[in-house]
């Protein structure tokens, strides 16, 4: 798959969706049926959901224990001011996040920092409705399909790209996957990316003391709903004015251009800030640099 | 970080790792576990030797617990891997953490040296941890190899001799096996060579025999494969 516009081109032509292209990318380039890969996909999406749960029934703090339990405090809080469905995609983000950071068992998507994303909007909109695990499946893979032209293309790296690369393509995967979930066309989905992704261009990842907590945490579950106010625009018939591929190719020349500071170093960012500094000296006894 | 030719839906959702880092647990965990296979036994020590980003943060990524874990066996997406420090007491294996955050010349972010000790055997290797779980060992007993042991892989110390490289070649196609990567490293002209073959499927155990029969081949390592996404 060498550029989106060109997949959804044969997409378009064979009457597949993006879940479906995947698919059959898949098994031709790493030499396995399509079953193999839907069943491999089907276990991703078993461990994301036992994820969630584990995040929310027997929440754990992070191993630095800066981190834990905003999940559940989420969740038993009825929401106020968003709809159920987009407090539930933050509730299950922040659970897969915590999850990641007690050293629990995630699936990264496309990263262990933005794992909370895809599985948050995922199992929000498909237990909203009547949808199967089979569904459930083909949305991950349309998932995949634009994650994997964003690496392909771009980064997919904070260290390469800051969390625009992990959390906005995260995002973007997201969208892609509810919009064909929810039966929009392979245009809208790919819509739905571009107005996500837009959106999180400049994006530093400026991890507090270099760990996958703070603000990486709650940064998902806001990105979780950034994915879903995308995908509703996208499923409304409105499009972005920049192609999805140059979207994708401005990310990575705005990545280019982020200093090492805020590309995982620390170096700044939130990770230097006063309250940033006193946490990664409270856990490493020493000013990081 | 290296270039993908071919990057696998699975590489972009998957794979299922423990957390909380790709890079500073999973990679970590990989590398060890890597290691571990090329030991082929149990270590009763293990020395691991931190770099640049992993050594100023490993102590709340748990990179100690993923490389212990590692060379313990257990897979990158093991969830016992939290619990490596009691299992390592369990196993009688000692470990010894060395930090260096600043050294010169590093060639990678994120490098370790993971040393393996037990009464049979001895494995050096470094490696980097390069993102999203995946891995790299550049260096093997001194050796610069390329080392990933997604696949199935044949490490084969052996004289550096004519003819050695055609006789190795000639009895891996005589088992019908298909060579998917091969890299060649040595030392010095005329003394040894390391031979890293990734095949597509396992060599039969007779095929193995004639392999460890060779004159010239010293030790042959049979690394199995740990893929990170599929399987």
């Amino acid at each position: 798959m060498d550029s989106l516009s060109e997949l959804l081109h044969e997409a378009k032509a064979q009457g597949h969706t993006l879940g479906q292209m995947a698919v059959l990318y898949e098994a031709e380039s790493s030499f396995c049926t399509p079953e193999t890969a839907i069943k491999q996909m089907m276990i991703h999406l078993d461990t994301m959901e036992a994820a969630i749960d584990k995040g929310l029934d027997t929440p754990l703090p992070s191993v630095s224990g800066q981190s834990g339990g905003d999940a559940q405090r989420l969740s038993r809080q009825n929401p106020r001011l968003l709809g159920t469905m987009a407090h539930q995609a933050m509730v299950y983000a922040l659970a897969t996040m915590e999850v990641n950071a007690s050293m629990g068992r995630i699936v990264a998507a496309p990263t262990a920092g933005s794992c909370g994303i895809v599985p948050g909007v995922l199992f929000a909109v498909a237990r909203s409705g009547d949808y199967t695990r089979e569904q459930m499946v083909q949305a991950l893979f349309a998932a995949a399909a634009v994650g994997q032209v964003i690496g392909q293309n771009a980064t997919l790296s904070g260290a390469q790209g800051g969390c625009q690369a992990e959390c906005g393509s995260a995002a973007a995967m997201a969208a892609a996957a509810v919009v064909e979930l929810v039966g929009g066309s392979p245009d809208a989905a790919l819509e739905a990316s571009a107005m996500a992704l837009k959106n999180t261009l400049g994006l530093a990842c400026d991890p507090v003391a270099g760990l996958v907590e703070i603000p990486c945490i709650k940064r998902n579950a806001l990105c979780a709903l950034l994915s879903l106010g995308a995908a509703e625009m996208a499923l409304a018939g409105i499009t972005s004015a920049i192609p999805v591929d140059e979207v994708i190719g401005a990310m990575d020349s705005v990545g280019r251009s982020l200093p090492a500071e805020l590309k995982e170093t620390a170096g700044g960012g939130l990770a230097q800030t006063p309250r940033g500094r006193h946490i990664a000296r409270s856990l490493y006894g020493e000013p990081k640099e | 970080m290296r270039t993908h030719k071919h990057l696998s839906v699975f590489d972009v959702v998957g794979p299922a790792m423990i957390g909380p880092s790709s890079s500073h647990t999973a990679g970590a965990a990989r590398l060890a576990n890597l290691a571990r296979r090329l030991l082929q036994g149990p270590p009763r020590r293990a020395r691991f030797t931190l770099y640049g980003s992993l050594a100023s943060t490993y102590r709340g990524h748990g990179t100690d617990l993923a490389l212990t874990a590692g060379s313990l066996g257990l897979a990158p997406d093991d969830e016992r891997l939290r619990h490596a420090a009691s299992l390592a007491k369990e196993a009688e294996l000692a470990v010894e953490i060395v930090s260096e955050p600043r050294p010169e010349g590093l060639i990678h972010p994120n490098l370790v040296r993971i040393e393996l000790f037990n009464a049979q055997d001895a494995v050096n290797v470094m490696g980097a941890s390069l993102g999203g779980g995946k891995v790299e060992i550049y260096e093997l007993d001194g050796f610069p190899v390329r080392l990933l042991g997604d696949e199935y892989t044949l490490v084969i110390h052996s004289q550096d001799r004519v003819g050695v490289l055609t006789s190795v070649t000639n009895l891996i196609s005589e088992a019908d096996a298909n060579i998917g990567n091969m890299a060649v490293s040595r030392m010095r002209r005329g003394k040894s060579v390391i031979m890293c073959i990734e095949l597509d499927a396992p060599l039969p155990e007779c095929a193995l025999e004639k392999l460890r029969a060779q004159p010239d081949i010293k030790k042959l390592t049979v690394v199995e494969g740990l893929r990170g996404g599929v399987g």
